[in-house]
């Protein structure tokens, strides 16, 4: 038999999301402050799914152009050559620098549609109330939240190398507009998964019991 | 020591009674990470941030890499390096970089500093539920350990194309990734929030 699990929600008592007080929920949740820290307090993160599908969506549009449009264009001697991501990824493969190649593949274009991916699987199961291996569902948020932040590495790459390689006509190296749409995509991601509340995993748990 | 919270990651209700030194407390139903006992957690992370501002400081001062090409050596630090997005018309990626590698480690340990030391002087900060809320809010901003990884990667990259030259300062990067993330780890918001309820 399955133990009866209590959850704060059961006894009316909200946690605050930055100091984790325990607090007695109001009519008007709405506008209800921490009393300790003064965070506004809400039972679960405010409208979390519709939030998260949006920010989803969007990065999942800007992914798009992240990968088509150059990243960096390397002028020299008077020759201009653009690299998208992918491209980058493939030079490597060739000159037989490989680790670096799978580093810009995983960081850049691996990890942000994991995370998408992940995001939208959540998503969905939250949504048909699904009971499926909470634990591993949990699991698999904490996954988005850590990984996101990797996917910078390409940004910081270009800004390095455009600070470095400016050496006049022999070569000089400029970001492509394809770095805003991956910065946004990097950013949406990370707000994307704050904003989703892995407590809605749980919350069907208690649906069953009733 | 003792109290009763909500689990912040399924909302289950936990009694936690006071830790061992160095102990853990998981959720029993979603195994997230409840409470954590960190020994003397005032003072280390005070210690972490003071010599993460020393190495702040000497990392922004100095060029972390050069490039020699023929007779030409350029070198960089990280401001010049933004300097150089933002003139180039990536305004935006100029304060995407500002952000994550200077500006949210430096707020980090201003933040911490005037948290932690009046309290370790016996005082409370007027304003520290502001501050330790806005502290935890820019946590995930700050990015300094994929700057590194983005270090690593261009070196590679340009090895090819010229001579890459350490600068003095990617030693104190190095250092300031581990100083920093050891600071994160070393802060226990649970303790301060005790702080700031027996005191007011």
């Amino acid at each position: 038999m399955t133990p009866v699990f209590q959850t704060a929600r059961d006894y009316g008592l909200i946690s605050c999301h930055s100091c984790h007080l325990l607090c007695q929920s109001t009519k008007q949740p709405a506008d209800m402050q921490c009393p300790r820290c003064g965070a506004r307090m809400h039972d679960r993160k405010p409208n979390s799914i519709a939030r998260t599908w949006a920010l989803v969506l969007a990065a999942l549009i800007f992914y798009i152009p992240a990968n088509v449009l150059p990243i960096t264009t390397v002028i020299s001697l008077g020759k201009a050559q653009s690299d998208t991501i992918m491209s980058g990824v493939i030079y490597f493969i060739h000159t037989g620098m490989w680790p670096i190649a799978l580093v810009i593949f995983l960081a850049s274009v691996f990890i942000p549609l994991l995370k998408l991916i992940i995001l939208i699987f959540l998503l969905i199961s939250v949504q048909r109330k699904s009971s499926w291996r909470q634990q591993d569902r949990t699991r698999l948020y904490r996954i988005t939240e850590i990984i996101g932040r990797w996917s910078m590495v390409d940004i910081f790459v270009v800004t390095i190398l455009v600070a470095l390689v400016h050496l006049g006509g022999l070569a000089t190296i400029h970001a492509g507009p394809g770095a805003i749409f991956f910065g946004a995509v990097v950013v949406i991601t990370i707000f994307a998964a704050m904003s989703f509340d892995p407590r809605l995993i749980w919350d069907t748990e208690e649906i069953i019991h009733e | 020591m003792s109290s009763i919270i909500a689990c912040h990651e399924c909302d289950l209700i936990h009694h936690i009674k006071t830790l061992p030194p160095k102990g853990t407390a998981n959720c029993i139903r979603c195994g997230a990470v409840l409470h954590k006992h960190k020994p003397n957690s005032l003072e280390r992370t005070l210690a972490f941030a003071l010599a993460a501002l020393i190495l702040f400081i000497l990392a922004n001062s100095f060029p972390f890499l050069g490039l020699k090409i023929g007779a030409q050596v350029r070198e960089t630090t990280l401001i010049t390096g933004i300097y150089e997005l933002y003139v180039q018309g990536m305004q935006v990626i100029a304060i995407l970089v500002l952000l994550t590698t200077v500006l949210v480690p430096f707020t980090q340990m201003m933040c911490l500093f005037y948290i932690l030391l009046p309290l370790k002087f016996g005082r409370l900060p007027k304003r520290l539920p502001w501050v330790l809320r806005f502290l935890q809010a820019i946590q995930p901003w700050g990015m300094m350990e994929v700057f590194m990884v983005g270090i690593l990667v261009s070196v590679v990259k340009l090895a090819k194309m010229a001579k890459i030259i350490p600068g003095i300062s990617l030693y104190s990067f190095l250092a300031l990734i581990f100083v920093l993330s050891a600071m994160t780890v070393s802060l226990d918001a649970h303790l301060i929030w005790q702080k700031w309820e027996e005191h007011r």
